[in-house]
């Protein structure tokens, strides 16, 4: 019988206030064990602050095919980009 | 009847017993590298064997100094013989299998920690400094030991077996740990350490309450081995480990590396 | 390299006339730079192939623990200990990483390391040999850590998504373990008498084994063209040689060492050192399980994984009745 350890994917949000970011994935029996593998496995260079662990196959993930209707429109509004518009220089920041 | 030792003599034999015990099983828990069951595992060992050997560097550098005879801790860790080491035996006996290893692990863990929750009140602000220090990564070596030892323990029937015979193996080793004589009696008065003795209540506590989750069943003995923390009787294997250790720095004297 | 004489399943390098549609749009996809991803369709060979070169570069990594972890126990100080021991872990993290590059293409790090196990997946040559002396640490780390990074370097812009941020991740602990290799070995070469004949024989028998890494020359390699094609192989084995001989030969002289080929030579007209080809049948015994040291150290990893089958089995075990107790209690 297959008894490998479930593989695990591994967020971590590092010194700098930034959201967890998706580091990789490795196997643990249970969250508990995956969270002190991660530690140990992705927090070897000071790394991280806090970290995520969820099961692999409990992520839902967009579809290659979707990749058309779902990012496409968002080309065309450009106007959400604050580069899109034109600041006089003397102004000062904004 | 031998004179009786200075506070300076004391201090300096507490210091190898502190470096020496991380020494050594740093050493030990080293061998599993690149061996270990499955690879998380191989490198959360290799990170205890290296919080290890930091350890040991602090412990026998502070001992380095206070000797006073200008030794690094390589010197004292290399350069020693073993009448000369202080360690306590059951971090020198022999890895044994994975369970065995993980339970020496959580037993001496248990009692670092304890210990260096204790030393960082100590009246030497160096000792203080490097319990203070240390006292993250053992409890983070804890944690891991005792989860690991609960998974095995109520695990299979084989890995449940293993860990059963891993402690009672083990066991004649534990006592050493709380046993308290004259050097223990002046580092008490001095207020740089605790009384090993004054440990065991709360050891006992810690590790019952872990054991009994683990389904195991600590053996029903008080019999204890002892002469490492006094050097007066190490195992044979001590021995061998040094002669691998030690090989390079006895074989080539003098270089530098 | 680490994934040496990888056979790519593809036979000959379709044109765009030969291609099916889905084909000719997948090729057009790697040629503008994309990232494959795992769910993206992708030819089979392509899979496969990826999943053979990615295991191989996983195993690699795993058997390379073994060579240099033979060192930890006698490392001579305390300090170069925890280095070794830090740079033998990372061995085992890059294995990991790419382990988990390779489940993203539908294969199990169970099922490549039983591959592994029973001689079906390869790794690299290199790990054949044996560490015989102090220095040979040093030369591992600077010699063979060195070529793999010439190796690696381009690979984190390879096609396929997980692999190139694997690859990501592994080169920036990889340089790490360069500069510690030199750092150990010029102690050596800089040291007692005792201690530069120790670094010259390192170099002297790890030098052509490092040329190795590489794979058999372009003339004679006859999986690259597919897959540089699909951007899993970035540069051909005699260009990623010849960088690694132009780089390491001025630094074996800065160590005051002898060049361990006197066929070495700086050529004018190319503005490259040429050197002696190291002995391919050597080579050709070697993957064919006739190294110095195959058997032992596919032996080591057997026996790892063996021992250790009842401690995944348990620790699982108790993960599935804390689960179970967990559902029966809500």
């Amino acid at each position: 019988m297959k008894n490998e350890w479930p593989l695990w994917e591994v967020f971590i949000r590092g010194q700098h206030g930034m959201s967890h970011r998706h580091v990789g994935s490795l196997h643990a029996p249970d969250a508990k064990m995956a969270i002190k593998n991660a530690r140990d496995v992705y927090t070897r260079r000071n790394e991280g602050q806090s970290i995520w662990v969820v099961e692999s196959n409990h992520i839902a993930a967009s579809s290659p095919s979707d990749k058309g209707p779902l990012y496409e429109p968002s080309e065309s509004k450009v106007y959400r980009h604050p580069t899109f518009f034109d600041i006089p220089d003397d102004i000062g920041a904004m | 009847m031998t004179a009786p030792i200075t506070r300076d003599q004391a201090f300096l034999q507490f210091l190898l017993r502190m470096g020496d015990n991380t020494l050594i099983l740093g050493h030990r828990v080293s061998e599993w590298c690149g061996h270990s069951p499955v690879l998380e595992e191989d490198i959360a060992l290799a990170n205890t064997a290296l919080d290890l050997i930091g350890q040991t560097r602090f412990w026998l550098g502070l001992a380095g100094e206070v000797e006073g005879e200008g030794k690094s801790a390589d010197d004292i860790a290399f350069l020693r013989d073993v009448w000369d080491f202080r360690n306590i035996l059951l971090v020198e006996v022999p890895n044994g299998d994975f369970g065995r290893t993980l339970m020496r692990q959580f037993l001496f863990d248990a009692w670092h920690s304890i210990q260096l929750g204790r030393l960082m009140t100590s009246s030497d602000s160096r000792v203080a400094g490097i319990a203070e220090k240390t006292s993250k990564e053992v409890a983070y070596h804890l944690e891991r030991s005792a989860d690991t030892v609960v998974g095995l323990g109520d695990g299979t029937e084989e890995s449940h077996r293993r860990m059963q015979e891993a402690l009672d193996y083990l066991w004649p080793y534990v006592g050493e740990m709380f046993q308290s004589d004259a050097i223990d009696a002046e580092m008490v008065a001095a207020g740089i350490a605790p009384d090993p003795a004054s440990l065991r209540d709360e050891y006992d506590a810690l590790i019952g309450r872990i054991l009994a989750t683990a389904t195991l069943t600590i053996p029903d003995s008080s019999f204890g081995h002892k002469g490492g923390r006094s050097g007066k009787m190490h195992t044979e294997h001590l021995g061998h480990l040094l002669t691998q250790m030690q090989w390079l720095q006895r074989a080539y004297p003098g270089a530098n590396w | 390299m680490y994934a040496q004489m990888v056979q790519s399943t593809g036979k000959d390098v379709k044109t765009t006339a030969e291609m099916t549609p889905q084909e000719a749009a997948f090729q057009a996809r790697i040629d503008a730079g994309e990232k494959i991803e795992p769910k993206d369709w992708m030819p089979p060979a392509y899979r496969k192939t990826l999943i053979r070169q990615i295991g191989q570069h996983a195993h690699s990594e795993i058997v390379g623990q073994l060579p240099e972890g033979n060192w930890i126990t006698r490392a001579p100080t305390l300090e170069r200990k925890a280095i070794l021991l830090a740079k033998v872990q990372d061995e085992a993290g890059h294995g990991l990483y790419l382990y988990c590059a390779a489940e993203t293409l539908g294969v199990s790090r169970d099922d490549l390391t039983e591959m592994l196990l029973d001689g079906r997946m390869k790794y690299s040559s290199i790990f054949n040999y044996p560490t015989l002396n102090w220095s040979d640490i040093g030369a591992v780390g600077w010699l063979v850590d060195g070529a793999a990074i010439i190796n690696q370097v381009p690979l984190q812009r390879t096609s396929f998504g997980p692999y190139a941020r694997a690859m990501v991740r592994v080169c920036k602990e990889e340089s790490f373990h360069a500069r510690q290799g030199f750092d150990a070995i010029r102690k050596m070469a800089e040291g007692t008498p005792a201690q530069k004949k120790m670094a010259q024989d390192s170099v002297n028998r790890l030098w052509f084994p490092a040329l190795m890494m590489f794979g058999p020359p372009d003339k004679d390699s006859v999986h690259s063209e597919q897959s540089m094609a699909w951007r899993i192989k970035m540069n051909t084995n005699d260009e990623l040689r010849q960088k690694f001989v132009d780089q390491t030969v001025p630094q074996i002289e800065f160590l005051g060492l002898d060049l361990p080929d006197p066929g070495t030579k700086w050529n004018e007209e190319r503005g490259h050192y040429d050197y002696t080809d190291p002995d391919w049948s050597e080579f050709f015994d070697v993957i064919k399980g006739n190294g110095p040291c195959n058997v032992d150290r596919l032996a080591a990893r057997n026996k790892a994984w063996d021992d250790g089958k009842w401690v995944r089995d348990g620790l699982l075990a108790h993960a599935r009745k804390k689960a179970a107790a967990k559902v029966a209690a809500e």
